[in-house]
Formats: structure tokens, sequence, C-alpha cells
């Protein structure tokens, strides 16, 4: 299978000497579903605006489905659909004409321009604002104008940076049934997220990035494997007056009252139900607490700010 | 892109420009149409009656191919260099920059969409101007060609300036304080010939100057500059200009970090 993405060797030194990106090498394989994960100021943003063009680099090689930025970079745009993080259209315009218009850049003829633009701004839901103009949608239609305008080529890489930034918990999740669709359909997807839970939850490759290095550059599962504790929060049928002792499971109350229990990996919960049936406690519900990716997420950034940002992993090709 | 896209893509630009300076009409198109009819008014007939002749015409007719230019200069640079800079404001400029697009055609169609206005209010200043006075062309093809020539380089002045600016401040710097006063100062009022020497020498290194004159032979038949030095400098100028607003694109002048 082709790479959708090839970095190679990435470096980006601003004007006053800062150094956002410090030899970047990252592989994204066609139909994948990527995040680029990383605190603010890590060089998510950098690096995909280099990809799109928007920030020049210092030095490194980019390939867009084998197509160097350098020497073919039109071919390497056409492929390229990109949703930024900040609202970077005409407020003025209607809804309608920014994403005709966006398809005219890409040389597509008005009338398949208005027939692509209908069915992304259906799919999206904003069909019904397509006189609107932008500045009178509300910030969820903003970003979902966005996603359309990015797609109406019908590229075959789509970089979202930060798409549900700021975006309801209910908008959110339409978003990403809407992202796994069209990952489904053959769109590869890289995505940088504050979410960790939304990068977990649609994922299947990850890159955490650092202080302008790859911290992890590895499969969501093979990276969750590192998590060696998870902890589990479960519900009382009564309410609990203080933690119970459990052997090997260190466990406390949560301030709601349910309990939160540390399991490692390889113990199994048996053991836990177990002990609780034994003191008569009846668990009517059970989840995993936040999301293992975050933990992991501020552990390996906690370990690269202690090391003096040296790479922790230079990660191969996934 | 195929040819035929990058001809789409040229087209989309200029469509959007046009969309862009007719949808605010009441900013772009009415306030010269209504500043040169004060001209007409005030200069033309209220002041020029008592003036008399200017270079063989009454005053009105003198006036009018200079007026027409001093529209036409105005508008074309103003619609790049605001369009443009408020795309970079906007960041609507990304729009475009992660598209396909050559660099020459972003260019080319920000420059025939500043044309398309520039081209209009002169059209538009022309009927009001046909209110004061008879307008008999002497060269047809010498007042298109300059009228062309000279809203394509005062398009591209918009462009530079507009890449080069970073504050809205910037973007009416340049026409407030140089465009006008060379504009003024460019013999759309007068005849240089009415200037002591010194000055007229002073007034031959004033671009507009040639511009104007140009097309008042094109349009009277009568210029204080030759009119074919004037178009040679026009295309020079455009030349010149293209190939620094072609390179500022390529290097992302104030559009990429």
């Amino acid at each position: 299978m082709t790479n959708a993405l090839e970095i190679g060797g990435l470096i980006k030194t601003y004007g006053d000497g800062f150094q956002a990106l410090k030899g970047i090498d990252m592989n994204v394989r066609e139909g994948d579903f990527f995040a680029l994960l990383g605190p603010n100021g890590a060089g998510k943003s950098t690096t995909l605006g280099i990809v799109s063009s928007l920030v020049n680099k210092t030095a490194g090689t980019v390939r867009v489905f084998g197509h160097d930025i350098d020497t073919s970079l039109s071919d390497a745009k056409l492929h390229l659909g990109v949703v930024p993080q900040e609202f970077n259209f005409n407020q003025f315009e209607k809804v309608f004409d920014i994403v005709t218009t966006q398809a005219g850049y890409y040389g597509i003829p008005m009338k398949k321009a208005k027939v692509s633009a209908e069915k992304y701004l259906r799919k999206l839901g904003l069909w019904d604002k397509k006189d609107t103009p932008a500045r009178m949608l509300s910030g969820g239609m903003k970003r979902r104008l966005m996603i359309a305008r990015a797609l109406v080529h019908e590229p075959k890489l789509l970089i979202l940076d930060e798409p549900t930034a700021g975006v309801d918990i209910e908008l959110r999740r339409s978003m990403w049934t809407f992202l796994e669709e069209m990952n489904r359909q053959g769109t590869t997807i890289i995505l940088t997220t504050h979410y960790l839970e939304e990068a977990e939850a649609l994922c299947r490759n990850i890159a955490i990035i650092d202080h302008g290095r790859i911290l992890k550059h590895t499969s969501k599962r093979e990276l969750l494997q590192q998590l060696h504790v998870e902890t589990f929060v479960l519900d009382t049928e009564s309410p609990l007056a203080s933690a119970p002792a459990l052997a090997d499971f260190p466990c406390r109350l949560d301030g709601e009252g349910a309990l939160e229990i540390d399991v490692e990996k390889g113990q199994g919960l048996n053991r836990v139900f177990v002990q609780l049936e034994a003191l008569g406690i009846k668990v009517v519900s059970m989840r995993t607490k936040a999301n293992r990716l975050e933990e992991l997420f501020i552990r390996m950034v906690e370990e690269n700010a202690n090391e003096g940002a040296a790479p922790v992993s230079a990660g191969g090709a996934v | 892109m195929t040819p035929q896209a990058k001809m789409t893509a040229f087209n989309t630009i200029v469509l959007r420009e046009i969309r862009r300076f007719t949808r605010i009409w009441p900013q772009t198109l009415l306030p010269p149409a209504v500043t040169m009819t004060l001209y007409f008014i005030i200069f033309g007939n209220l002041i020029g009656s008592r003036i008399g002749d200017m270079g063989g015409f009454d005053y009105m007719s003198f006036i009018v191919p200079g007026l027409i230019m001093m529209a036409v200069i105005t508008s074309s640079y103003a619609n790049v260099v605001s369009s443009f800079f408020s795309m970079k404001f906007q960041r609507s400029i990304e729009e475009l920059l992660v598209s396909p697009v050559p660099d020459w055609i972003i260019l080319a169609g920000y420059v025939c969409g500043g044309m398309a206005r520039g081209l209009g209010i002169g059209f538009i200043v022309t009927l009001l101007s046909l209110g004061f006075t008879r307008l008999e062309i002497h060269n047809l093809p010498m007042v298109v060609v300059t009228v062309f020539l000279t809203s394509a380089l005062f398009a591209l002045g918009g462009f530079i300036n507009a890449m080069l600016a970073t504050k809205f401040d910037d973007i009416s710097i340049v026409p407030t304080f140089v465009l006008t006063p060379l504009t003024y100062l460019g013999g759309v009022f007068y005849s240089i010939n009415m200037l002591p020497e010194f000055w007229q020498g002073v007034s031959m290194i004033n671009p507009i100057l040639y511009m104007v004159n140009a097309f008042r032979f094109g349009i009277l038949g009568v210029s204080d500059v030759n009119p074919f030095v004037a178009l040679g400098m026009i295309l020079v100028f455009i030349t010149l200009l293209s190939a620094v607003a072609l390179r500022m694109l390529q290097r992302g002048k104030g559009i990429r970090h």
C-alpha cells in the first residue's frame, strides 16, 4: 500500500531563530485515520502548515501520494483537503459561494462545482444555510463549512487541525460519524486534536510530537498496550461510606461516590468482583476512567520535559 | 493542472472579484461617480467657463480625459489593494494558497479583477461626462490601449501594496500620499506648458503625466508628451511590477510563514 503522506527530516526555523520542527520523520498510509497529537506549541500546526503550503519549510522532504512538494507542488495539492484550526473564509460571502469558489480554485467547472457543493453541504447539514453569509453561522456551522469546503474537490487526503474545537458534544459526535464515514469510503484522514478521547475513538495510528520532535509514532493499539495501569469506575447499588480495602487493587471513592479501582495489566477483573462480592458490595455498572490515551500522552510529554526534550523514540513507519 | 483547469481557476478569481465590488457598489462604484460629477460641475462648468481654452480646447473638454484616467487609476489600485489585503487579514487567502492555482494565475486574476472595476468606473465616468461635453475620439486604439495598460499597471501596484501591508493603515498610505498628489500634479487639470520651465522638468518625472497625456492624445489629439513614449513606459513598468509581484508571491511575502 502506498503512503498518503511521507515526511522526512522536516525542519522549520522561523525568522526569529525559533526552531519549531527539529527533524520530523512521519509516514501516513493510504486509507489511514491518523492523529498527530501534542501540547500547544509542539509543532503540530507547523507540520500540517508545511504539508498544506501555508508555511515554508527550512529543510526536509514532504510527499503527498508520492508527489514531492518541491518538484510537483500542484499535483500534491490536488490530493489535499485542508481544514484549518481557525476560521479562514470571507465572512461576508455566502456559504454556497465559498464552497463553489474553492472548487473553482481546483479547476472544477461551475456546473460540477455546484453538484459537489450541494452534496457536501447536505451531508454536513448546511444546505438550508447555503444563501446565508458566513458571518451569520454559529461556530459549529462554520467548522462544518470549512469541512465542506475542504472536501468539495474530493481530496484523497484530508487534514483537519482541531476540527472539533469549541463544538458541543452532540455536534462533535456527528462530526466523528461523518469523518468515520469519509474514512470508510477511502479518504485518508490526519487530524490534530486536544480531545484525546477523539483520537482514541477515531484513529488507528498516532504520532505524538513535542518541542518539534516526534516522541512516538505507532499504532493506537501498540500505544495503549504501554499503559500498565487502567482505572475502572464502578457504580454501586448502595452508596459507600468509604473505599473498601481490596487486596492488590488500590481503590478510592471519587467525588460522586463511585468506586475507582486501579487494575494493572494482567491482573484481570475477576478478583476484583470476587472481593467486592465477599464484602457485600453490589456493582450496577462499570466504565473506564477518562481515556487511556490521555494518561499516556501526559506521561510521555512529562517524560520528554524531564529529559530536556530529547526524543524518546524516533518511531518507525506505521 | 490542465490548461482548462487553470482557465477555470482564473475565471473563478476574476468573477469572485467582480462579485465582491458589485456587492458593495455603494462603496466601490457610487463614490467615484459622485466625485467625478462634482468635478465636472465645479471645475468644468463653474470655474472652467471662466478659465477659457486650454491646449486649444474648452476647459471641460480638456479635463475630461484626465478625470476619466484618474478614476481608472484610483479604482484599479483600490480594488486590488483592499480585496487582497482583506483576504490576508481574514486569512481567506489560505483558500488560494492550499489550492493548486499557480502564482501567475493568482496575480493575473487579481489584476484582471482590479481592471474590471477600474474600466467599469472609467465607463461610468465617460457616460457621465457626456452630460457635460461632447466626446470625439481622435484615436480609438490609443484610448483603448492606454486605458487597459494603465489600469493593469495600477492594479499591479495595488497588489504589491497589499502584499507588503501589515495593517489597514498601510493600504491607505500610498493612495493618499503618493497616488493622489501624483495624479493631481499629472496634468489632469492643466497643461504642463503653463508651468515655469523648472516645474515642467519636475513634472516629467511623474509617470502619471504620461498616462494622462497618452489618453488625452487618444481623445483630443493633443498631448504634452510623446504618447508612444508614454505607452512604452507603461509597458516597462508593467513588466517590472509583474516580476516583483510574482517574486513576492513565490516567496510568500506576508502570506506564508
